[in-house]
């Protein structure tokens, strides 16, 4: 049952992630700008311009042209990138890992401090920590992640200085060994505690600014459905038995309101690799979403592609871990049944 | 008289703080439970039944709520106690009989899992293999014949009628001295409200439980219990054992409550009486029941007293005493 129900979501995301290719291969080449006078600049003579066209087969009808390209894709070649004049997947390789831990830092912090402040305002609705709460996440969902990032940076970065201004390392940190391309990992493999606490440092202000929203979110969503468990019966059998108040908000109350709460959570882990465009420009952190803000303005129709189907790939992904995640937490998911 | 009783709940009285103003729903109520006692409660829905069983299970302590009097167990005034120890109470001394199992049961946790825990609140248990085997035990005492297949399953896998059991099972694993029956069963269909109540019945017998029965049905009270209270907003109208009270219902609710069925065994909730609960914001002085009573009379709007009417039997109304007497036309 569970299996049958993994493959079709598995099924779908495989044409999700075909149709997102084809989107964006042709939205890339549908709006206004010409890629190879973009590259070759304002002096370039028409006459190099249309020989550069033809290196880069613009001129072809689009189906061929998408044809061509997904040739090299299953070869593993996506391509050239025309803004950096390497490989559009080695650019890839170089610049995901770091969105990726950037992702992965602000998702850990929405989750272990969203989830345990909206367990404890779903529990003590209207209270002092639950309103206090409220307007913390509040503030945390209306206000822009890059205004959190540029506030960050002047109050510990400028004001305070302790903490560093740009980059993932500093200057004479060397990187640790690639193993993962997460840094954090990476050396705390290797065993470079200098090289971890640096990376550290440098990557609490853009974690904290891309996850201030995702924070207030998932404080909220889990607050609400807290708070609607303990409206249920069961919670009131819970306690009818004696059971210890700590156990009912973390197990018998949390559990069934993370079912609703965790979809959205899968949601706001995904924009976050959207978010980070901002983030990264703001932090100078090398990753792909701010490799992805200079192929856009460079149409570098190749990365552009790349970076999007990547991106597409993970929110897929992320859904679908989501998906299996509540068909575990939801035996009426799991076992097939949509009794009740 | 000289025998402590099990649960003594005297001038009991509760307020939620609203926004529409202060309802005062229970008024003064007293109510006595015996050692294994079969005690019915019946009123009209919203007359304070379930929250005055929350109340004494230490489950009605929330911001909006003032409560005064005392609820003394064994003696002890609750209040006094602290909630930890109250706590310490329910599940193992104290256990509740929910309406809707389906509801009252955690939907994304086994069986199993719930019944562990509740088995551990008992303190016999001391591992996860000997709480499993007492749970077993307790499953085939309710008539449950795959009882590792149930404690497998999740809620929604089971009938409503199993999930009573499980939850009756659960009310008595842990040999409680006082078990609250709210309205058992009603969410379901009437054989497995008859099954409930006989399981309820023998089981509470063999562990020596008293049970406090709340119910709409008179019928079910007069089977299953031994005293009855009757309640009308908040406030204790009518107390006596059953056989006596059926038979000679003095108070005036009583007698409407009674008329509105047309068999004592019949179905269907005594709605029937001309008017309505009154809003508790602005509830009526004196007798509560005097806006609807075919008796009133002026003296009505002082608190009523307590007449003893028959054996063990009182009730709060003016008709029985002297001054109530002199007035004609009354029953
Ligand atoms: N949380 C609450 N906030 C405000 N008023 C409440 C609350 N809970 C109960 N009440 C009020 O208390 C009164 C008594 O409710 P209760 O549930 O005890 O009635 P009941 O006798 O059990 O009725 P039923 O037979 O329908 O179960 C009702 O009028 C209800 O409006
Ligand atoms: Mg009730």
């Amino acid at each position: 049952m569970l299996g049958r129900y993994l493959f079709r979501r598995a099924c779908a995301a495989v044409i999700t992630l075909f149709g997102v290719s084809v989107l964006i291969f042709l939205i890339a080449r549908i709006i206004p700008g010409d890629p190879a006078r973009i590259a070759l600049g304002d002096t370039a003579t028409l006459e190099q311009i249309a020989q550069f066209r033809k290196t880069l087969r613009l001129d072809d009808p689009l189906p061929v042209q998408y044809l061509t390209y997904m040739q090299g894709v299953i070869k593993g070649d996506l391509g050239i990138s025309i803004y950096t004049g390497g490989a559009v997947l080695e650019d890839l390789q170089r610049t995901f890992p770091a969105t990726l831990e950037l992702v992965m830092v602000s998702a850990m912090l929405m989750i272990i401090i969203g989830i345990p402040l909206g367990t404890l305002a779903g529990r003590y609705r209207d209270s002092f920590i639950d309103n206090f709460t409220r307007l913390f996440s509040l503030i945390g969902v209306v206000t822009p992640g890059f205004v959190w990032a540029v506030f960050l940076l002047l109050v510990f970065a400028y004001w305070l200085e302790i903490l560093p201004v740009t980059g993932r390392l500093s200057e004479g940190i060397p990187p640790p060994p690639h193993i993962t391309g997460l840094f954090l990992i990476d050396s705390a493999f290797a065993g470079q505690w200098a090289t971890f606490k640096d990376a550290f440092l440098h990557i609490i202000m853009p974690g904290i600014s891309l996850s201030l929203a995702s924070i207030g979110q998932t404080t909220r969503m889990t607050r609400a459905n807290v708070g609607e468990s303990y409206d249920r019966t069961y919670i009131e059998f819970a306690r009818a038995y004696g059971f210890n108040e700590f156990r009912i908000a973390a197990k018998y109350a949390l559990r069934p309101a993370m079912i609703p709460t965790l979809t959205i959570l899968g949601l706001d882990i995904a924009i976050k690799f959207g978010g980070a465009f901002l983030i990264e420009t703001v932090y100078a952190w090398p990753g792909m979403a701010r490799y992805g803000v200079r192929v856009i303005l460079h149409k570098d129709l190749n990365a552009i592609v790349g970076v999007v189907v990547i991106i597409g790939f993970f929110f897929v992904l992320i859904n679908l871990i989501v998906d299996m995640i509540v068909a575990f937490v939801d035996p009426r998911i799991r076992l097939g049944s949509r009794a009740r | 008289m000289s025998e402590l009783p099990l649960l003594e709940v005297r001038n009991l009285h509760l307020t939620f703080d609203l926004y529409e103003g202060k309802a005062h729903v229970l008024n003064g109520v007293d109510i006595t439970i015996r050692n294994g006692e079969r005690v019915g409660l019946v009123g009209e829905s919203g007359c304070g039944k379930s929250i005055m069983a929350r109340a004494i299970l230490g489950l009605a302590a929330r911001s909006n709520i003032e409560m005064s009097g005392e609820i003394r167990y064994h003696g002890a005034n609750l209040f006094g106690l602290g909630p930890q120890a109250w706590r310490g109470l329910r599940g193992r001394k104290m256990s509740m009989i929910f309406q809707d199992p389906v509801a009252a049961l955690n939907p994304v946790f086994t069986i199993e899992d719930q019944m562990i825990e509740v088995v551990r609140r008992g303190d016999k248990a001391k591992s996860r293999k000997e709480a499993i085997a007492i749970a077993i035990a307790a499953l085939r005492q309710v008539a449950i014949d795959e009882p590792e297949r149930v404690l497998a399953s999740y809620p929604f896998q089971l009938s409503g009628g199993m999930n009573q059991r499980v939850i009756i099972s659960m009310a008595l694993v842990n040999e409680p001295e006082l078990v609250f029956a709210d309205e058992p069963g009603t969410s379901l269909d009437v054989t497995v409200q008859e099954q409930t109540l006989r399981l309820m019945t023998r089981l509470t017998k063999d562990v020596g439980a008293a049970v406090l029965l709340i119910a709409h049905n008179l019928g079910v009270v007069r089977e299953f219990c031994e005293r009855v209270y009757v309640m009308y907003a908040g406030m204790i109208v009518e107390e006596g054992p059953v056989k006596e009270l059926f038979a000679n219902p003095k108070h005036p609710y009583t007698q409407a409550l009674f008329s509105a069925v047309p068999k004592l065994t019949g179905e269907g909730l005594p709605k029937s009486i001309d008017g309505m609960i009154p809003d508790y914001t602005h509830a009526p002085e004196g007798c509560r029941f005097h806006p609807r009573c075919p008796h009133v009379r002026p003296e009505c709007l002082k608190p009523p007293p307590f007449v003893t009417v028959g054996p063990d039997h009182r009730a709060r109304c003016i008709l029985y005493t002297d001054a109530g007497a002199k007035e004609p036309a009354h029953v």
